[in-house]
């Protein structure tokens, strides 16, 4: 399985900064304060996590603490995937 | 109801042409389809493309005085007319029409300027006085009709449409304005007098203009929003519903004056069902309504019209939207939009007002305007609560009361409440004189991604300062409830609401949309109920329902509001996609129009065709950006005008 923090930027590249280059991405800043996903795409983050990682994302899982940074979307894959 | 069109010499410039006012009227002909009038002196030129509504015999423009010396072009209507026309006859005044028209240039006579004080109607006008050699142009109090101007070389051009102004004469500069197109992706419309196309404007609603040879234009704002927090004012709410009720009949009896049969548009929503209820309980006009289903039953509110027609025993019809016909249709939209749209939405109604003309009709009412007045959209909601969490912020309601809200969005953004603290953006200070559209505002944002590097150094840095500098002042002394009622009605109302989803949609099939909740009287009834009464809680148009109990369905009634919407992505990439797309998003034409980044583009579109969820960015971007193109293409790149040797029935006046 390839780097998760490699797979995550490619994704969120690919469906919310589009053509932005590399350094538009800091694994720690929170997608929603940099405006990088709104409300709704939020549904899109989860949508991918539990096709790609065959998860399930519990109502009370979708906080902020979980989803809202690269840093912290690898850190759930892993308690999840483990 | 018509297309109007103008110029006149402000400097040095030689006299115009008859065959330029045919130029500027003839692209006009979908708003006035039944004949042209002309007047022309060299130093002015009025033109007018006629829809024969009032006085079908003798309406003809322009109209003049007694004496010649007053000329009017004039779009729209004067409801309250039989009654100034009665008082001017008692003056002494004389008429060799009964239009509503020729009210106008008598009553110009008696007052000047002021005269506008005195009309009820939705308009735009233009008055040359020959005596003094000067040329008046008003428009309406919420400007539900438009008129747009520019200048080159000495001469002031004005017309309904842009598209007239770029017929005029092939040198006027046809670029689109990138602070402009900025702003529209992010308030959804242009700002004040400001149009897509640089150096274009519109005079605002609530204003008049006054020209004179060699000297600058003057203009002078005639009517402000009349909100009285303070007013002491119908504390009872039943007789506050009551008021209403009787004024709301009022101005529906004015609108259904016509010497041709009004029907009514009828979504399945509170606010044209309301219309249509006070048309069939109160007067004796025959009911013909019209109506939108969509394919998608998330959009679909069939059912809730049925019961309505049921209800109401109208004469109804229907037109189904499916994602190809949307499509389909999208482009043409775009044509009469004449500015970039962020949604499909005002396609369904071009293609309504297309039925309602299949069906021989020429005027309908709609209840545009109510959810302005009387509270009604969901963004006064939203704001009523994120301002009760930040005052409560231990409320345990809290997370119940952000679930309230969007619940019908197949994406909303609630789901997660910790989520929606956040996007809802709680913990904003309530001195914001913008906190009610600032969620709103920093999402549609988010689509500047897409700009390129010259297109956003080009764009400047936004509207707000002109914003607070404009309205601050007045939006001071408003609770918070009010303003964003005021923002509403300001920004979005005239510019987006009654242009894009009004009159532009209605007259492309020459249909004339009359809106009953925006009698200026009405207006003022409601700017002076008391804030607690407009949402009770969360119940919002609170006097509305109230004052049609009994005159619809309490399912109607008590429906939660479903926000008009039609579908955006899904339009385009739901069944098939349209072969235009191609040509509007190829690297060449994004590349060549500089606007917004092709490869950027390109994955947008990629995003799009995987069919998966999208979001509000996405939605917005990408109907944004299509339509953008296609205005690009059709007025900067390719503007074509097709204009015949000799225009057919035609009034030339003198």
């Amino acid at each position: 399985m390839s780097d998760p923090i490699q797979q995550i930027r490619e994704f969120i590249f690919e469906n919310f900064l589009f053509d932005a280059d590399e350094s538009a991405l800091q694994n720690e800043a929170s997608f929603l304060d940099q405006g990088i996903i709104d409300s709704t795409g939020i549904l899109e983050v989860i949508d991918w996590l539990e096709e790609t990682f065959e998860m399930q994302v519990e109502d009370e899982e979708m906080i902020p603490e979980n989803l809202d940074s690269v840093s912290n979307l690898a850190v759930f894959i892993a308690k999840k995937t483990n | 109801m018509c297309g109007i069109a103008g110029c006149f010499n402000i400097g040095s410039a030689p006299p115009i042409e008859n065959r330029q006012l045919e130029r500027m009227i003839h692209p006009l002909t979908h708003r006035g389809p039944d004949g042209f009038g002309f007047f022309c002196n060299g130093q002015v030129g009025l033109a007018h493309a006629r829809l024969s509504i009032i006085d079908l015999e003798g309406g003809w423009q322009p109209i003049h005085n007694e004496d010649k010396s007053l000329w009017v072009i004039f779009n729209g209507e004067i409801f309250n007319y039989p009654e100034l026309k009665k008082d001017l006859q008692a003056r002494g005044h004389r008429f060799y029409t009964d239009s509503d028209t020729e009210v106008i240039v008598h009553l110009f006579e008696e007052k000047g300027e002021k005269c506008l004080d005195e009309l009820n109607g939705q308009f735009a006008l233009a008055i040359y006085n020959e005596k003094e050699r000067s040329l008046f142009l008003a428009r309406d109090r919420v400007g539900i009709r438009p008129l747009f101007y520019t200048r080159l070389a000495g001469r002031f051009y004005f017309a309904s449409e842009i598209k007239s102004l770029f017929a005029a004469d092939p040198a006027i500069p046809r670029a689109m304005h990138p602070p402009v197109i900025k702003d529209v992706f992010t308030y959804w419309s242009p700002i004040g007098e400001q149009t897509a196309f640089k150096d274009v404007y519109q005079l605002e609603s609530g204003y008049c203009a006054w020209l004179k040879p060699d000297s600058e234009v003057r203009k002078r704002q005639y009517w402000k929003l009349p909100f009285q927090p303070d007013a002491i004012h119908q504390q009872d709410e039943d007789q506050c519903a009551e008021e209403f009720r009787e004024l709301l009949i009022d101005s529906v009896r004015l609108r259904l004056r016509a010497d041709v049969p009004v029907g009514a548009y009828l979504s399945g929503g509170l606010d044209s069902s309301a219309i249509t209820s006070l048309v069939r309980n109160f007067t004796d006009n025959p009911l013909k309504t019209f109506s939108v289903g969509f394919s998608d039953k998330v959009y679909d509110e069939r059912s809730e019209q049925d019961e309505v027609v049921r209800y109401l025993d109208t004469d109804h019809h229907q037109v189904l939207c499916s994602y190809r016909t949307i499509a389909d249709n999208f482009p043409q939209v775009v044509q009469h939009t004449e500015f970039p749209i962020l949604r499909t939405a005002p396609t369904p109604l071009f293609l309504l007002s297309g039925l309602v003309r299949q069906n021989d009709y020429k005027v309908v009412l709609t209840g545009e305007g109510a959810d302005e007045m009387l509270g009604g959209y969901d963004i006064f909601k939203e704001a009523k609560i994120r301002a009760f969490i930040k005052k409560n912020t231990a409320s345990s309601l809290r997370p119940l009361l952000l679930k309230r809200l969007y619940p019908y969005l197949a994406l909303s953004p609630t789901k997660s409440a910790e989520y929606a603290r956040k996007f809802f953006d709680t913990d904003a200070s309530l001195d914001d004189l913008f906190y009610g559209h600032r969620p709103r505002w920093k999402t549609t944002a988010h689509t500047h991604l897409f700009f390129s590097d010259d297109f956003q150094a080009a764009a400047g840095n936004g509207s707000e300062e002109y914003l607070v500098q404009k309205h601050a002042e007045y939006m001071e002394g408003l609770d918070l409830f009010s303003r964003a009622q005021y923002v509403e009605c300001n920004l979005l109302l005239s510019n987006y609401l009654l242009s894009s989803q009004g009159d532009r949609m209605a007259m492309a099939n020459s249909v004339e949309g009359r809106y009953p909740f925006l009698d200026h009287r009405v207006i003022a009834f409601c700017a002076t109920i008391p804030v607690g009464l407009r949402m009770k809680v969360l119940n919002e148009k609170n006097i509305l329902k109230k004052a049609m109990q009994g005159l619809l369905p309490d399912s109607i009634l008590g429906r939660k509001k479903q926000p008009y919407m039609a579908p955006d992505i899904l339009s385009f990439f739901g069944e098939s996609s349209p072969e235009y797309l191609d040509y509007y998003l190829s690297e060449t034409l994004l590349a060549e129009a500089g606007i917004f980044k092709p490869q950027a583009v390109a994955r947008l579109v990629a995003k799009c065709s995987k069919k998966a969820r999208q979001g509000f960015r996405e939605n917005m971007a990408l109907v944004g950006i299509l339509s953008t193109q296609i205005l690009y293409d059709s007025f900067v790149k390719n503007y074509q005008i097709s204009m015949p040797e000799k225009l057919e029935n035609v009034k030339v006046m003198a």
